[in-house]
């Protein structure tokens, strides 16, 4: 599991009900159920994924972000999961609508689009820019929605969406240190991690976030 | 055996429930036997029987030679020891249908002695049944083998609609369902195919009014026809094309020419002959008013009829983990019908895994050599004895 799916793992209360969407292979849901006893279930576009995942006897259906969220009921689950994902989907903003209808909480991952080097690369080429996170040409690329760590929580507050925690992850999934400062982890974090509640529904803020 | 007599009913493992059974039609079936065929051991607990619902002209012989076609099991590539549904590990239930002619209650078997004490077969006299009226019956047998939870049931195309017919009905019995190759309900499309087999049996000089036995018959053409048309339906383009494509039958040559406008129409490409030669081994097996019984109750098959349409209220709070499974080249139970289904069960919040598996052999797949359907059964049947904590 990567790392950066154990930090979504810790923000997940044991024994609730979760929906990874774009579950992937599975590890996701495989340690929420088998280390948190979570009733957890996945929707993932990749045949080849699906198939993999329920051979291994992990409640997985083929669908995706953009069609088939909006056949599920509301408040179906304690947690909606969107593993880096969000910058590929047609409709961000109707996915996150729809998340935030069928759980009570959405974890949402993505690459931050403002991080440094792209800021830089563009600025000195005038090309689009190219890094590890961002290594796909712009015709071939299926990030076809890239944003920045601020776009998101302009978003947010758009939607009335309450930011229960948020960090900035670097690429290999460990916790960046920019905790504090959102301009410093839009500048320097290469992927975001938030956790979002309902408005109004957000507990008091704890110490930590 | 003469392919035009009568079938011989044989003796077939079967258990008899005097009581009968309530149709849904409103007639009361006075006695009921249910023919069925066990393979494994049931646990001291009794909680790892799996049901197996057999397709339309399959019957209880899941996993060993057919006694009168010497043929092996239908899904003896899927049951067994060591196979994907593990015999070593759970007790395998399978029934001929209500309906059906390998045993059980259908439309050849004795009706109950009239007042002359008469003995008479029902032919089309036999009530119409529905696919819940079958899963009734199932449901006696499996309480009689002191059964009250099943593992799982598991069944492809009309076995599948027995599946969801047992999730729909009996939720709190079962742990998990399988349905495969089917849909919720029976298309305009599908019903149009039925109707075509039907007429056909009609049409036949040997049908008698359906009472063919009365005259030492069976309406082996029109069967046969019904039989022809209906196992094009279960293949796709791509596997036909694959298997004959324009090929053209070698005759023998000593074979005496017959006059050329037969010629001109005999069984010229290897795909006529194969389909003829499923025809009439089918005649030798399928009685031809169980034939007229069963496609009647698959037409009638609607899940959401008793919820106004609304397909996602029959799964209303089931506790029953589903495992949709579907083929890309099956036209007669496409993949748009498994994905509606799988809609409405994630619309009823069910615990749910859907599967398209790749393939080109059309909705026969499910009965062929397909290792990720393999890999999909046997994973989702380990995964629901993991979460049950079934040893």
């Amino acid at each position: 599991m990567r790392l950066d799916q154990r930090l979504i793992a810790q923000m997940i209360e044991p024994g609730t009900r979760v929906l990874d969407v774009g579950s992937g292979d599975g590890a996701l849901i495989d340690h929420l159920f088998r280390l948190r006893g979570c009733d957890a279930r996945g929707i993932e576009i990749d045949m080849r994924e699906v198939t993999r995942s329920v051979a291994h006897g992990l409640p997985v259906v083929h669908g995706d972000a953009d069609h088939d969220l909006a056949h599920y009921p509301n408040d179906a689950f304690d947690y909606v999961v969107l593993q880096r994902t969000l910058q590929a989907v047609e409709r961000p903003r109707e996915v996150l609508r729809q998340m935030l209808r069928i759980g009570r909480h959405a974890i949402v991952s993505f690459p931050n689009f403002g991080h440094w080097q792209l800021r830089l690369k563009l600025l000195l080429s005038g090309r689009m820019p190219m890094t590890a996170v961002w290594h796909t040409p712009w015709y071939e690329t299926p990030n076809i929605h890239p944003c920045t760590i601020r776009d998101f929580i302009a978003l947010c507050a758009e939607e009335g969406y309450c930011v229960q925690q948020w960090m900035a992850v670097d690429e290999e999934g460990e916790r960046a240190p920019w905790r504090r400062s959102i301009r410093m982890a839009n500048l320097f974090g290469e992927q975001a991690l938030f956790l979002l509640r309902r408005e109004g529904e957000c507990p008091p803020p704890s110490e930590e976030s | 055996m003469n392919s035009t007599a009568p079938l011989d009913v044989g003796d077939h493992q079967h258990a008899t429930f005097p009581d009968g059974l309530d149709l849904e039609c409103g007639v009361h079936l006075p006695s009921l036997d249910v023919a069925y065929r066990t393979y494994g051991q049931l646990s001291p607990k009794r909680d790892n029987a799996i049901v197996i619902c057999h397709a339309f002209t399959g019957d209880q012989y899941v996993a060993e030679t057919h006694p009168q076609t010497g043929k092996p099991g239908w899904w003896a590539r899927m049951v067994g020891p060591g196979r994907p549904i593990d015999t070593n590990r759970f007790f395998i239930i399978c029934m001929n249908v209500l309906g059906g002619c390998m045993g059980s209650t259908g439309p050849r078997s004795l009706k109950p002695a009239c007042a002359e004490g008469k003995v008479e077969r029902w032919g089309t006299d036999f009530p119409p049944i529905t696919i819940r009226d079958m899963v009734r019956a199932q449901y006696k047998l499996v309480r009689s083998l002191g059964i009250e939870r099943l593992f799982a049931v598991v069944g492809g195309s009309m076995g599948g609609m027995q599946v969801l017919e047992w999730a729909v009905t009996y939720p709190h019995m079962m742990l998990a369902a399988m349905p495969i190759a089917t849909a919720p309900f029976h298309s305009a499309q599908n019903i149009a195919f039925n109707e075509v087999g039907r007429q056909a049996i009609f049409a036949d000089p040997d049908w008698y009014g359906g009472r063919y036995w009365e005259h030492n018959v069976v309406p082996a053409r029109g069967l046969a026809v019904a039989r022809m048309m209906a196992h094009i339906t279960y293949l796709s383009e791509e596997a036909l094309t694959r298997k004959f494509g324009r090929r053209v039958r070698q005759e023998p040559k000593d074979a005496q020419a017959p006059e050329a406008s037969l010629a001109m129409f005999g069984d010229v490409f290897e795909v006529e002959s194969y389909l003829r030669y499923q025809g009439s081994a089918f005649v030798r097996r399928f009685d031809a008013n169980s034939y007229l019984t069963i496609t009647r109750a698959m037409d009638w098959f609607d899940l959401a009829a008793e919820h106004d349409g609304e397909l996602p209220a029959a799964f209303a709070g089931t506790p029953v983990r589903f495992c949709v499974v579907s083929f890309s080249s099956d036209w007669l139970f496409p993949t748009s019908s498994s994905r509606y289904l799988v809609r409405a069960l994630n619309q009823a919040a069910a615990n749910v895994s859907f599967v398209e598996i790749e393939t080109d052999k059309g909705h026969d797949a499910f009965l062929l050599d397909e290792p990720d359907f393999d890999r999909t059964v046997r994973g989702f049947l380990c995964g629901v004895a993991d979460h049950a904590g079934l040893a």
